[in-house]
């Protein structure tokens, strides 16, 4: 697979497509899908749930880590009243017991769901990659509208369907309103 | 075409472009309008109070308040209390309406919960300055290993608070944050100035819309919201705790949390349209901020203010039902024989009285009314609190600790000062950050829809065939 721009001397990146709506950019994935490429990508403004279906994106782990950081602010929220009520400095208040599960439970409540929420937000950041200032599809100008008001669909030149003609071919094919090289 | 079986959340002929351009251009093009120098100047100024109180304070001590022997809570929980219930309706806002998948929260949510961060850092200062001297109180709000050996008492209501409200700061901040992100993004695009676009790219992590980012980050975004949907009902109910899990008539009563949970999202609603009333006249968004928004909001007002009104009547009841001495003495206390009883029948005109007004159509759909309202009810929301802590406490089980209180000028310099700080705080916000959520607004516009499909609509709308003529002019030719 020679993905070599000779005019350039830069590797290319992929193909990225650009269109006008939603509708359009979902057809044009399930196409894409369809036609058996799997290392690509879409763009959109905002959240497109069809989009997921029609790329074949699989359900993030997300959830299942959240619950883990839930579970973990949890324990350690018992475990550090534990440590300083029965353990580390025990004394009687109130008549009540070194181990006063009841009072304890505000605290690693509010932990539970602080450290779920750190999960959530800071496990959504790795798993994709972010923060990651330079990206190839930032080399094409036009993908400035991406964040306005386009749509764009990207083949990757490192899937394995690859063929810089043909694939450029097949985009086109798609009725997009312009087919772009993404260099590296 | 599309029949719409709820009112527009988007007024006039919007497309993804004209949403995004309207929105962003209050940040980056447009320049700044004369009345926000006025008013973030007479914001910063009264801010200069608080610093000022502050600095006081820290050099002479607490003794600078009214606080005494036997009101020794006085302001600083008044003022914390009311600030962190003025909080609550932004995370309601945020959380709650988006898991009940209530459009119209998409354009106010944003303000709402910058709102809901300014109130949150107003309330902390209160407790913190309480302590005296912050720095050196921190070994017992907070565990961490001193050279003293010991901890914070875990079965103290306060050391909840701390931890409610820490929570609940960072968790706000945190969800405030992951909303702009691709709105970051979309001002890095848009921004023609350098450093202006530096510092977005920086904010937004280098965002690009990616299907597979977006799919997590929804994910992420529910999950935040179901997290602050429980978070923001302990922290009320927390902070009810400091008062019910004490043994003082008045404030030992089973109804104060859901009862404080009530208040603060009827303080908080009102704040939310005291700030966007004005908000959407001086840049424009009535487009966005319709007057559905108004309307729904008057209605959520409404409703927590009957539930707040409940809770009045079933103080007066516990306190005859218990036939206890100490406990019907203070309903007495409060309301007729007392010297703050005027207090009280001012909160009841304020906050049960005015919001009968929202039951007619009339005063709902006027924003003159609203507006009035709200202001009467953030008036006697403070009461509220002002009733509960000063009339529970000036006269206490024995007669010859009961001492009148009134605040001192240090007291007021330091409230309003924090009013003058969180309207600082929000000038800033409207100045340097998109007002409204631009991403989530874009969802609701009818383009939206992918073979129209309302994205998260009800199944029973009616399908039709999508059809689109291009109008958009085809993209110009690349320059070579």
């Amino acid at each position: 697979m020679d993905t070599h721009n000779e005019r350039t001397g830069r590797s290319l990146y992929g193909l990225l497509a650009e269109f006008d709506s939603a509708t359009e950019l979902v057809d044009a994935a399930r196409a894409v899908r369809d036609a058996g490429y799997t290392r690509t990508d879409a763009f959109s403004p905002f959240p497109l749930h069809e989009i997921d279906e029609a790329l074949g994106i699989k359900r993030s782990i997300l959830p299942y880590l959240c619950f883990g950081g839930g579970i973990i602010g949890l324990l350690s929220g018992i475990g550090l009243q534990y440590f300083v009520h029965v353990i580390d400095y025990p004394i009687i208040v109130g008549g009540r017991p070194h181990f006063s599960l009841p009072a304890f439970i505000p605290p690693s409540y509010e932990l539970t769901i602080l450290l779920a929420a750190f999960t959530a937000v800071f496990g959504m950041l790795f798993l994709n990659g972010l923060p990651s200032p330079y990206h190839p599809v930032f080399n094409v100008p036009r993908f400035a509208l991406a964040t306005r008001e386009k749509f764009f669909l990207l083949i990757q030149a490192d899937d394995a369907n690859f063929d810089y003609e043909r694939t450029k071919g097949f985009m086109q094919g798609l009725n997009p309103q312009e087919v772009f090289d993404v260099e590296e | 075409m599309h029949r719409r079986l709820v009112p527009p959340m988007v007024e006039g002929d919007h497309t993804f472009a004209t949403v995004t351009d309207k929105i962003s251009d209050v940040t980056l093009k447009k320049r700044t309008p004369f009345g926000w120098f006025i008013g973030f100047g007479i914001s910063f100024m009264v801010a200069q109070l608080l610093l000022f109180t502050v600095v006081w304070l820290l050099i002479n001590g607490i003794g600078i308040w009214g606080n005494n022997h036997p009101v020794m809570w006085a302001f600083d929980i008044i003022n914390f209390v009311w600030w962190i219930g003025i909080g609550h309706a932004g995370t309601l806002i945020s959380a709650i309406l988006l898991l009940l998948n209530q459009k119209w929260r998409t354009s106010i949510n944003r303000f709402a919960e910058a709102m809901t961060l300014f109130a949150v850092a107003c309330a902390a200062m209160f407790p913190l300055l309480h302590t005296g001297r912050p720095w050196l109180a921190a070994y017992w709000l907070f565990p961490y290993p001193n050279t003293m050996g010991i901890w914070p008492q875990f079965r103290s209501p306060l050391i909840w608070d701390v931890f409610a409200v820490s929570t609940y700061a960072t968790v706000s901040a945190l969800f405030w944050y992951v909303g702009l992100i691709p709105d970051f993004a979309t001002l890095r695009d848009r921004a023609k100035n350098k450093a202006f676009k530096f510092v977005y790219a920086i904010l937004s992590w280098g965002w690009r819309g990616s299907a597979r980012h977006w799919h997590r980050y929804e994910l992420a975004y529910l999950i935040l919201a179901g997290l602050s949907t429980p978070l923001v009902l302990s922290v009320h109910s927390i902070v009810s705790f400091d008062f019910a899990v004490s043994q003082l008539p008045g404030w030992h009563a089973t109804i104060f949390p859901p009862y404080f949970v009530a208040g603060a999202i009827f303080a908080g609603f009102a704040m939310v349209l005291i700030l966007c009333i004005p908000l959407r006249h001086w840049y424009n968004m009535k487009d966005f901020i319709t007057d559905t928004h108004l309307v729904n909001m008057g209605k959520v007002m409404l409703a927590t203010g009957l539930i707040v009104v409940y809770g009045y009547a079933m103080e007066g009841f516990f306190g005859w039902y218990s036939a206890a001495e100490y406990e019907w003495f203070m309903i007495h206390n409060r309301v007729w024989t007392g010297p703050y009883w005027w207090a009280y029948w001012l909160l009841l005109l304020c906050n049960g009285l005015s919001i009968q007004l929202l039951w007619f159509k009339r005063f709902r759909e006027s924003e003159f009314w609203l507006f009035l309202i709200s202001v009467v009810v953030s008036i006697g929301m403070w009461l509220e609190r002002f009733v509960i802590i000063v009339t529970s406490l000036n006269r206490d089980f024995l007669p010859s600790s009961w001492a009148m209180y009134s605040p001192r000028v240090f007291d007021w310099t330091m409230f309003i000062g924090t009013i003058g700080f969180f309207f600082t705080l929000l000038f800033l916000f409207v100045r340097f950050v998109p007002i409204i959520s631009i991403f989530e607004v874009r969802t609701l516009l009818p383009q939206a829809n992918v073979h129209g499909h309302q994205q998260d609509f009800e199944e029973n709308v009616n399908e039709v065939e999508y059809t689109y003529d291009r109008t958009d002019p085809p993209n110009p030719e690349p320059a070579k």
